[in-house]
């Protein structure tokens, strides 16, 4: 089954025309309209006429997300702002968020590639879909809804927390499709047995599970534990949301990226080339139909590969391999994207705070955890308990307020934590992925 | 009649306890008195020793946090009570106790208890007027 046809099951050379087509058409809207692009491409020597073949896309510069900091919060909008219906936004380092923009027609795509994704996962019309994903700021939970609204299924707007109705009502309501975060999905699963509720006796069917990394170690847990086929689910609200990339219940062997709205390619971190496909590097995405904020060559930063063979689902669009891994020094912990950096400018807000620091990533009861490891030296010193844990939470409440992670900070003797030579360790996962 | 306490942050893992000691041992530091607070993550070690500038300059170079606080020491009749009539008397004026341990040494019939209070000079002015003997650092040091 897939919910169009048409455009899923283009023959390369007809999906590579397409793609050139749609390519050209957006560098001339960035051109004539987002001057970063426009000073970009003088920058780099080519203009939008240049670019004849998809291979010339390689000529075209990177966007990264500090461009899109730099532009905080419109400057990278290639239509105005009456045209933008939507506005959704990431975390970013410095308490800035990253910022996108979507027309009536982004919106559209948005639900059209979600409602695909729906239809790649297993899902229809007349499933019950329980969408856990966050609503809000972040893109998970409006873009799965629409999707599933476009598709005809019933969504329950559940959102994401109180884990206890969440069962109730997957239970009564009769949910046959869940959308979360992986470990949620393990953490329901938990709490399930806790009250009782065994779900060989619910009616969940399919899972998509996405917006952190995880393994197939965690894929064959969850799929014994909730009793459903487990798929992953790819996508970032810089490039549109989730919906980009998703994984068919056919092969269960890669996530199709809908190559007729995105160009993936991807690179060698260190050079920048372009390696061959098969060969792991970090995933680079232009947007070709977006009007709000296309973006040329988005270093994504998270590492994949690609494969071009075909599938046994009959889908022609590219597969990408099970995210393993990021270029850059970010963690998401429960699907919140973390730099170092951003704790390490909160400490240094803090008054005799030193900037040494380590954090602890760990997954206990299938949850991430952060602990932050931070110095205590005289100036932080009082011989009294109730002031040091008052700092504790006052850092704890800064770290929730500025990123929206709830992390627990402990406090350490002076030169405990290990010194910067060169690259410090500033973070210890130890939760266990592969 | 204000008494100079020490106080080291030492974190809770094995070991650390017993290496401050050695630290203060080996630098000939004897301990007069000690009360330990802790909580799950870290704990506050808090002494009165014969020579305190010798014992912080020892402990800052091992790398340990080090800071001195003021505290005061008064006698305590040795009975049923004895305790009792001194913290309503600070009770009555409004003055917070921050914390308090007992001293090792008595001082002919009496316990010494170490406080620390929120307004330290007003408690020990509260102190003498009714009548408690509030005992000199130097004679601390030196018990």
């Amino acid at each position: 089954m897939m919910f169009n046809e048409e455009f899923e099951t283009l023959p390369r050379p007809a999906l590579e025309a397409l793609q050139l087509k749609r390519l050209q058409s957006m560098l001339a809207r960035v051109y004539a309209n987002v001057p970063f692009y426009r000073t970009a491409l003088d920058r780099a020597g080519i203009r939008p006429d240049d670019v004849r073949s998809l291979h010339d896309l390689q000529r075209l510069p990177f966007t990264t997300k500090q461009n899109m900091r730099d532009s905080y919060p419109y400057g990278l909008f290639a239509a105005p702002l009456e045209e933008i219906v939507r506005i959704h936004a990431s975390s970013g380092t410095t308490g800035k968020p990253t910022v996108v923009g979507y027309t009536q027609k982004d919106i559209e795509t948005w639900t059209e590639l979600m409602a695909r994704t729906f239809v790649t996962a297993g899902a229809h019309k007349g499933d019950i879909i329980h969408n856990a994903y966050g609503y809000g700021l972040f893109t998970g939970g409006l873009g799965a809804h629409y999707g599933a609204e476009r598709l005809g299924a019933s969504v329950i707007p559940i959102s994401g927390g109180n884990t206890k109705r969440q069962i109730m009502i997957m239970q009564d309501f009769g949910s046959t499709v869940l959308t979360c975060t992986p470990s949620y999905a393990l953490f329901l699963a938990e709490e399930a047995k806790s009250e009782g509720v065994d779900f060989r006796n619910l009616k969940l069917r399919i899972g998509i599970f996405g917006a952190e990394p995880w393994s197939e170690a965690m894929r064959a847990e969850i799929e014994e534990k909730l009793n459903l086929t487990a798929l992953d689910i790819y996508g970032l609200s810089e490039i549109m949301g989730p919906g980009v990339a998703q994984e068919c219940y056919v092969a269960k062997s890669g996530l199709h990226i809908w190559e007729d709205h995105f160009i993936p390619e991807i690179i060698d971190p260190e050079t920048c080339e372009v390696v061959p496909e098969g060969v792991k590097g970090e995933l680079v995405i232009t947007t070709i139909t977006k009007q709000g904020i296309p973006l040329v060559r988005y270093r994504t930063r998270d590492i994949t590969s690609i494969t071009y063979e075909p599938c046994a689902c009959g889908r022609t669009h590219a597969r990408l391999a099970r995210l393993s891994g990021r270029s850059d020094d970010m963690i998401i912990i429960r699907g919140v994207n973390v730099f170092p950096s951003q704790i390490e400018s909160i400490l240094v807000g803090i008054e005799g705070v030193e900037p040494h620091y380590l954090l602890i990533v760990d997954r206990q009861d299938n949850l991430d955890t952060l602990e932050v490891h931070v110095e205590v030296d005289e100036r932080l010193f009082s011989d009294e308990i109730k002031v040091l844990q008052a700092l504790s939470r006052s850092i704890e409440k800064e770290i929730k307020d500025m990123l929206g992670v709830t992390s627990r900070v402990k406090l350490v003797e002076p030169k405990t934590i290990q010194r910067s030579e060169g690259k410090a360790t500033r973070v210890i996962d130890n939760r266990k992925l592969v | 009649m204000h008494v100079e306490q020490i106080s080291i942050f030492i974190e809770n893992k094995s070991g650390r306890l017993a290496e401050v000691t050695r630290i203060l041992g080996e630098a000939g530091v004897n301990i007069r008195a000690l009360s330990l607070a802790d909580t799950s993550d870290f704990g506050i070690l808090r002494l009165i020793v014969n020579d305190r500038e010798k014992a912080q300059s020892v402990l800052k170079e091992k790398g340990f946090t080090v800071s001195k606080t003021d505290v005061v020491a008064v006698e305590v009749p040795d009975r049923p009570g004895g305790l009792s009539l001194i913290l309503q008397t600070l009770d009555g004026e409004n003055i917070n106790v921050e914390y308090m341990y007992a001293f090792v040494e008595r001082c002919g019939e009496n316990a010494v208890i170490i406080f620390r209070f929120d307004e330290t000079d007003r408690a020990i002015t509260t102190l003498l007027a009714k009548g408690f003997n509030v005992l000199e650092g130097e004679r601390l040091y030196g018990m």
